[in-house]
C-alpha cells in the first residue's frame, strides 16, 4: 500500500519564477516526513508537486523528477489523473462537499473511480474509512446528514476518510491542524500515527512541536529573501533537525531565532 | 439582562440623515412604482373579467376562454425557449469559467454580454428574414419522416413562422442574461472544493460535476427561472415571428400555432376600442401574475441555498 518517494533535482516554476529550486529528497514507505520552514520558502509548493496539484495554477510547472518507487510522475505519458488516485490529499482548510450527506463525501472518491459499487460493499467502506479517520464512533449515527453540519477537526477527519477510502500508496497533508484548536489537532496526530503503519504520510506543518510528535523524518524550507526561490536546507531524522541540526539556519528556526 | 432598558441613540450626523433618507426614497419608489402598475392593472381589468362578446368584440364567449389560449402559447414558447437555452448556457457558462483559456474566456463573456444588448426588434427581422426561411425544409423534412410524432406532425407551415422558430429566437434572447449568471455563480465555487475533487483523482469534467454543478444548482434553476420571466414576457420578437392562429396544439410545426398574451397585446391593441381595450390590459395582468409566480418561486429556490452556501 505504502511506497518510497525519490525527489531529485526539482525545480517548480510559476510562470517565469523559479519558487523552489533544487530539492533532493528521499521519503521511505510508511513513515511521516515533515516540512517546515516560514510562510512563503516553498514547502506547500513542494508538496503538492508530490502529486501534481500544482498544476491547477495555471503557468505552474516542474523541472526534474518525482519518482514513486521508481515511477517518474513527469513522464509525458503519465496521466496526472491516475497519479493523484495514488497520491491523495489533504487540505489545511477542511473542505468536505458541502452539498454531499457524510457518506457521500466519504464515497466522493470511489465513485469517481469505479463508478459501480454495491450498496453492501459501499457501506463496508464507509465504515472502514471512517474507522480508519477515528471518526466513527462520532458521525455513525447520521451518515446522512451534511458533512458541513460537522466541527472543523470532524470535517478535517471526514476529509481524511475520503483520502483513505480510495486506498492511496500516499497521504499529502497541507497543514492540516492549521484551522483546528488543540485537542481537534492531537485527534489528527494520533491518526498521523496510527495511518504511518499502511501509507507513506508527507505532513506540512508551521507547528514545531508538530512536526517533532508526529514525523520520523525532517525537511527545513527556507527562503534567502523576497523574489527568491525556496531552498531544501537540511533533511535528517526529526530528533537530529530538533536537537543537532548541522546548519545554522535550521538550529535558528527550530529554537525560535531568526536571521 | 433587561434592566437597562434606556436604548443607546447614535449620534446624528447631516450626511448620515441626507444619505439614508434618500435611500429610503429610493427603496420605498420600487414599491410605489410597482403597486402602481398592480393598481392600474387590476382597475382597468375588472370591467372585462364580467364582459361577453357584446361588449367587447374581440371576446369569443368569455374573457378566460379568450386568455386560456394566450396563456397557453405564452408558456408554451417560453418552455420550447428554456428546454433549448438551459442546456447551451450552461455549456457556455462552464466553457467560459472552466475550460476556455483565460484570454478567450473574457472576450467570450464579453460577446455574451453583447448579445444581451441587441434590441428585440432586431431579432425579430432576424427570425422572419433568416431563421424561418432556413429552418423551414427541416421542418418539412420532420414531418415527412417523423411526423408519427405527435409534436412533430404536419401539415408543415410554408413561411417555418412556427411556434418552435418563436421558440428558437426567445432562446437565443434569454441565452445570454442565463449564461451570465450561470457563469458567475460557476466561478464562485470555492477553490477547496475544486481541489478537493481534483485531488481525489478526478478528471476536469468529472470535478465539474462533483464540485461545480452541485455548488451551482440553485443558481441554475434561478438562472433558468429568470430567463423564462424575459421569454414569457417577450412582445417584439414573438409578434413578428410567430403567425398566429389562437388555436390549443403542441403540434410545433404547423401554420396553426398559439398567440402569447405580450405579442397578442402588440398586434391588437392599435385597432381596439372601448371594453376590448380592457380586455387586452386583462390579458395583461394575467401576464403580470405569471411572471410574478414565476420570480417568486425564484425567490423561494434561491433563498433555500442558503444552507448549502459552501462557507463552511
Amino acid at each position: 500500500m505504502s511506497k518510497r518517494i525519490e525527489v531529485r533535482d526539482l525545480n517548480v516554476y510559476y510562470g517565469k519564477f523559479l519558487a523552489v529550486e533544487g530539492v533532493n529528497l528521499e521519503i521511505e514507505p510508511r513513515s511521516v516526513t515533515a516540512f517546515i520552514g516560514p510562510s512563503g520558502c516553498g514547502k506547500s509548493t513542494f508538496l503538492r508537486t508530490l502529486n501534481r496539484m500544482h498544476e491547477v495554477i495555471p503557468g505552474a510547472r516542474v523541472e526534474g523528477e518525482v519518482l514513486i518507487d521508481g515511477n517518474n510522475l513527469y513522464d509525458p505519458d503519465v496521466d496526472p489523473v491516475l497519479v493523484r488516485r495514488q497520491v491523495g490529499m489533504v487540505f489545511q482548510r477542511p473542505n468536505p462537499f458541502p452539498t454531499m450527506s457524510i457518506k457521500e463525501n466519504v464515497l466522493a472518491g470511489v465513485k469517481l473511480n469505479n463508478k459501480r459499487i454495491s450498496k453492501s460493499d459501499a457501506d463496508d467502506l464507509v465504515e472502514k474509512s471512517l474507522l480508519g479517520a477515528n471518526l466513527w464512533n462520532e458521525v455513525k449515527d447520521r451518515l446522512d446528514r451534511p458533512g458541513s453540519g460537522l466541527s472543523g477537526g470532524q470535517q478535517q477527519r471526514l476529509c481524511i476518510a475520503r483520502a483513505i477510502a480510495v486506498a492511496p500508496e500516499v497521504i499529502l497533508m497541507d497543514e492540516p491542524c492549521s484551522a483546528l484548536d488543540p485537542i481537534s489537532t492531537l485527534a489528527i496526530e494520533d491518526l498521523i500515527e496510527e495511518l504511518k503503519l499502511q501509507y507513506t504520510i508527507v505532513i506540512v506543518t508551521h507547528n514545531m512541536q508538530q512536526a517533532s510528535r508526529v514525523s520520523d523524518k525532517t525537511a527545513f524550507f527556507n527562503i534567502a529573501g523576497t523574489g527568491k526561490p525556496g531552498n531544501l536546507i537540511e533533511y535528517a531524522d526529526t530528533t537530529t533537525i530538533f536537537s543537532n541540526p548541522s546548519v545554522k539556519a535550521t538550529e535558528d528556526y527550530v529554537s525560535g531565532r531568526f536571521g | 439582562m433587561s434592566t437597562a432598558s434606556t436604548a443607546i441613540k447614535a449620534k446624528q450626523r447631516p450626511g448620515d440623515r441626507v444619505f439614508s433618507g434618500s435611500a429610503v426614497f429610493a427603496g420605498s419608489m420600487i414599491l410605489v412604482t410597482l403597486a402602481a402598475v398592480a393598481l392600474f392593472l387590476i382597475v382597468q381589468s375588472i370591467p372585462a373579467f364580467f364582459a361577453s362578446h357584446e361588449d367587447a368584440s374581440i371576446l369569443p364567449e368569455s374573457f378566460w376562454s379568450y386568455v386560456g389560449p394566450l396563456l397557453f402559447g405564452t408558456i408554451w414558447a417560453a418552455a420550447l425557449a428554456l428546454i433549448m437555452a438551459v442546456p447551451i448556457s450552461i455549456g457556455i457558462a462552464l466553457f467560459i469559467s472552466h475550460y476556455a483559456p483565460r484570454r478567450l474566456a473574457s472576450v467570450l463573456g464579453y460577446i455574451v454580454d453583447l448579445l444581451a444588448a441587441v434590441p428585440s426588434v432586431v431579432f425579430g427581422l432576424w427570425g422572419i428574414g433568416v431563421l424561418a426561411p432556413a429552418v423551414q425544409p427541416i421542418y418539412a423534412w420532420l414531418v415527412d419522416n417523423v411526423g408519427w410524432f405527435p409534436l412533430f406532425s404536419g401539415p408543415v407551415s410554408g413561411t417555418g413562422r412556427t411556434i418552435l422558430t418563436a421558440g428558437i429566437v426567445l432562446a437565443v434572447m434569454v441565452l445570454p442574461i442565463m449564461t451570465a449568471i450561470c457563469r458567475e455563480v460557476f466561478l464562485q465555487t470555492p477553490v477547496l472544493h475544486e481541489e478537493a475533487a481534483l485531488a481525489l483523482g478526478a478528471t476536469r469534467w468529472e470535478m465539474i460535476r462533483t464540485a461545480v454543478l452541485p455548488f451551482g444548482r440553485s443558481g441554475i434553476v434561478s438562472a433558468a427561472v429568470l430567463g423564462l420571466g424575459r421569454a414569457l414576457g417577450e412582445t417584439m420578437a414573438v409578434a413578428m415571428v410567430l403567425s398566429a392562429s389562437g388555436a390549443v396544439t403542441f403540434q410545433l410545426l404547423t401554420s396553426v400555432n398559439p398567440s402569447t398574451i405580450a405579442a397578442n397585446i402588440a398586434l391588437s391593441f392599435p385597432e381596439a376600442f372601448g371594453i376590448n381595450v380592457n380586455v387586452l390590459i386583462a390579458t395583461g395582468l394575467i401576464l403580470f401574475i405569471v411572471t410574478f409566480v414565476v420570480n417568486a418561486i425564484a425567490r423561494w429556490i434561491v433563498s433555500r441555498r442558503q444552507e448549502f452556501s459552501g462557507a463552511n
